[in-house]
């Protein structure tokens, strides 16, 4: 039992790290949320084997399980759950104001971007700028994945 | 004393609560905010005149004892951070009220702040790791607010990632939590401390390296740091003074916290530790020298410094925590000091770039004089505090025979220089080569809002107080150090039953 909700673990843990590295931000919020169960479960799976209640009265020591880890995932998950709730309000501003939810390149990468652009320019006088090179910047990331 | 300890926890939130219900009327807000955070600031100087007489002082929630209860310690380390970020917390609260802009125009700004102080306070005074990340959370959940308050799209893009990031290493922290809860059986620290020590070598290397990069993410550590000089810059000016001058050395506290109590400070975990320091070091400042935008340099030397504070780490030795320890102390003080003083400089000229502001130096002496101060510290010139931390450093450094670190610390000290200079002759001196965006405000004698000038000019003078009273904080830096190698004394404190 334990073997199987460690894989299962594991298994969320992959999913989510995959779903992570994705540019759309539902897929990352997604991927955040199957992360958040996958450590959760690992939380519970770390009070020893399941299928015993945590607290009963009178009887003897061995048939509790373990109610600290179970204490300590139920905080985890409210603090995911609120968190979560955040950030999907974030992507819903994010689809508000560019009506995409895509992540765009930061602030560096766009500079660089333009300094290549400029570049390419002055190094190759017959290079013509607008066949290939994006006037605006923010309409970069249209064509990445 | 010992009843004093919940407080920099239980007033903020009570304060907090009460903010919200008053949410209609601004200025009852401001006076409970003040309020608040000018008792925690007393209660923590009190707490750190305690735990400098007696070593700890410790809280049993509900008077269970240790493992069992939650506990609270303040030693001479917890004190010293509580004391520091109380001012800065208070001050930048004053700027915030003297700007008058998100804080004006949102309820939330007060409520959400007043709980950034107590997920900060807390960060320092918990005694249990799952406590630990609770506090975490706390004062990440309010950043996470802070950071996008006004919903513009920079912002929301900055914040995303801020938000991604700062989740992945909170999975990744209760993750460690479960297989050290799986392979020790308890989440106190003190006790962790006793029963880590039983496991096998590999196993608790793998703990500490864990605990690292959990924490290393938050601190901004060399190769985690890419998300903080994106996502600070685009925050409201006291939003970004504030996360600067703290969060990120809650982190660094966090990893000094674990790294000295719960492990037995393994060679390999030195060399690991400095090698990642200067890495820190010399890649913070590289970046900063690329940079157009006052914002953007200062926030490169955020994680320049840490690598500093790590370096101290890394030695374990006495000298080499109690200059880490000073470092934090002076760094905090200053860094939000600068950062107050480019709001100062946006609102004033515009712009916080470089190619768009000039001539500040005539236009707005004040300011030119309240960059002047806590950059010179920054940069270490002496007599300022920077000078002192750096130097104990270094001395700390060659006494423990560590030439490369030593000398690679110095040469990044002439670069921050040079980026220091570069701010000033490009904001202060100079005529700008392009015109800003936004329109300069021009009001007021001395270059901006009086609460303002007034917080930036108490934090330059409170850097210029940890020069003048330097003996007295590195006295205390010293013997928190003391505390720390000697692991045994905390655990003790902690274990002891209630007498």
């Amino acid at each position: 039992m334990t073997i199987l909700i460690a894989a299962l673990s594991g298994l969320l843990f992959a999913c989510g790290s995959w779903l992570l590295m994705q540019r759309r931000l539902s897929r990352i919020i997604i991927g955040v949320g199957l992360l958040g169960h996958g450590a959760n479960l690992l939380l519970i799976t770390s009070g020893g084997t399941g299928g015993r209640p945590p607290i009963i009265d009178g009887s003897p020591l061995s048939d509790y399980a373990d109610p600290l880890p179970q204490a300590l995932a139920l905080t985890a998950i409210v603090i995911t759950f609120g968190i979560t709730a955040f950030l999907l309000a974030l992507g819903y501003r994010s689809w508000q104001l560019t009506g995409d939810d895509q992540v765009e390149d930061d602030v560096e990468d766009r500079m660089i971007e333009r300094w290549e652009a400029d570049h390419a320019e002055s190094e190759h006088p017959d290079f013509d700028p607008d066949a290939e090179l994006p006037s605006d910047l923010a309409s970069n990331q249209a064509d990445q994945p | 004393m010992r009843s004093l300890v919940p407080l920099p926890l239980a007033i903020p939130l009570i304060a907090a609560a009460l903010s919200i219900l008053v949410g209609r009327w601004r200025n009852v807000q401001r006076i409970i905010s003040i309020a608040a955070l000018t008792a925690v600031l007393g209660i923590s100087v009190a707490l750190l005149v305690g735990a400098d007489d007696d070593g700890f002082v410790v809280h049993r929630s509900g008077g269970w004892s240790a493992p069992l209860g939650i506990t609270l310690v303040v030693d001479r380390l917890a004190g010293l951070m509580l004391v520091v970020s109380s001012l800065v917390l208070l001050a930048v609260m004053i700027y915030a009220i003297g700007q008058a802009g998100q804080e004006r125009q949102r309820v939330v700004f007060h409520p959400v702040y007043l709980v950034l102080a107590t997920g900060v306070s807390a960060s320092f005074l918990t005694a249990d790791l799952f406590n630990l990340f609770v506090a975490f959370e706390m004062m990440l959940a309010a950043s996470y607010v802070l950071i996008t308050i006004g919903g513009r799209p920079d912002q929301v893009r900055s914040g995303m990632s801020y938000v991604v990031i700062s989740l992945v290493a909170s999975t990744l922290f209760i993750t460690v939590l479960a297989l050290l809860y799986a392979s020790t059986g308890t989440v106190n620290m003190a006790d962790l401390s006793v029963r880590l020590a039983e496991l096998d070598g590999g196993i608790r290397a793998a703990f500490a390296l864990a605990l690292l990069v959990v924490f290393g993410i938050k601190a901004g550590l060399f190769p985690l740091f890419f998300w903080l000089p994106d996502s600070y810059p685009t925050a409201p000016g006291p939003v970004t003074a504030i996360f600067a001058g703290l969060l990120t050395k809650v982190g660094v506290y966090a990893i000094i916290r674990t790294q000295t109590l719960l492990f037995d400070a393994p060679d390999w975990m030195g060399t690991v530790l400095i090698v990642v320091a200067v890495l820190t070091m010399t890649i913070g400042v590289l970046g900063a020298i690329a940079q157009d935008d006052m914002k953007r340099i200062l926030a490169f030397h955020i994680i320049s410094q840490i690598g500093y504070m790590i370096f101290g780490l890394g030695l374990f030795t006495v000298a080499g925590l109690a200059g880490a320890i000073f470092y934090i102390v002076h760094h905090i003080i200053v860094k939000t000091a600068l950062f107050l003083v480019t709001g100062l400089v946006d609102r004033r000229a515009g712009s916080s770039r470089l190619s768009e502001v000039g001539g500040l130096v005539r236009s707005a002496p004040v300011l030119a004089l309240l960059f002047a101060v806590p950059a010179l510290s920054l940069a270490g010139i002496p007599p300022f505090s920077g000078f002192l931390a750096k130097f104990a450093l270094v001395d700390a450094g060659i006494a423990a025979s560590s030439w490369y670190a030593v000398g690679i610390s110095l040469a990044v000290g002439l670069l921050t220089l040079y980026s220091m200079t570069k701010i000033w002759a490009g904001v202060f001196w100079g005529e700008p080569d392009q015109q800003p965006v936004r329109e300069p405000q021009t009001d007021g004698a001395l270059g901006g809002p009086i609460g303002m000038i007034g917080a930036t000019a108490l934090l330059a003078a409170a850097s210029i107080a940890v020069s003048v009273f330097a003996g007295l904080i590195y006295d205390i830096s010293e013997r928190a150090g003391a505390d720390l190698l000697a692991p045994e004394r905390y655990v003790e404190a902690v274990l002891e039953s209630e007498k």
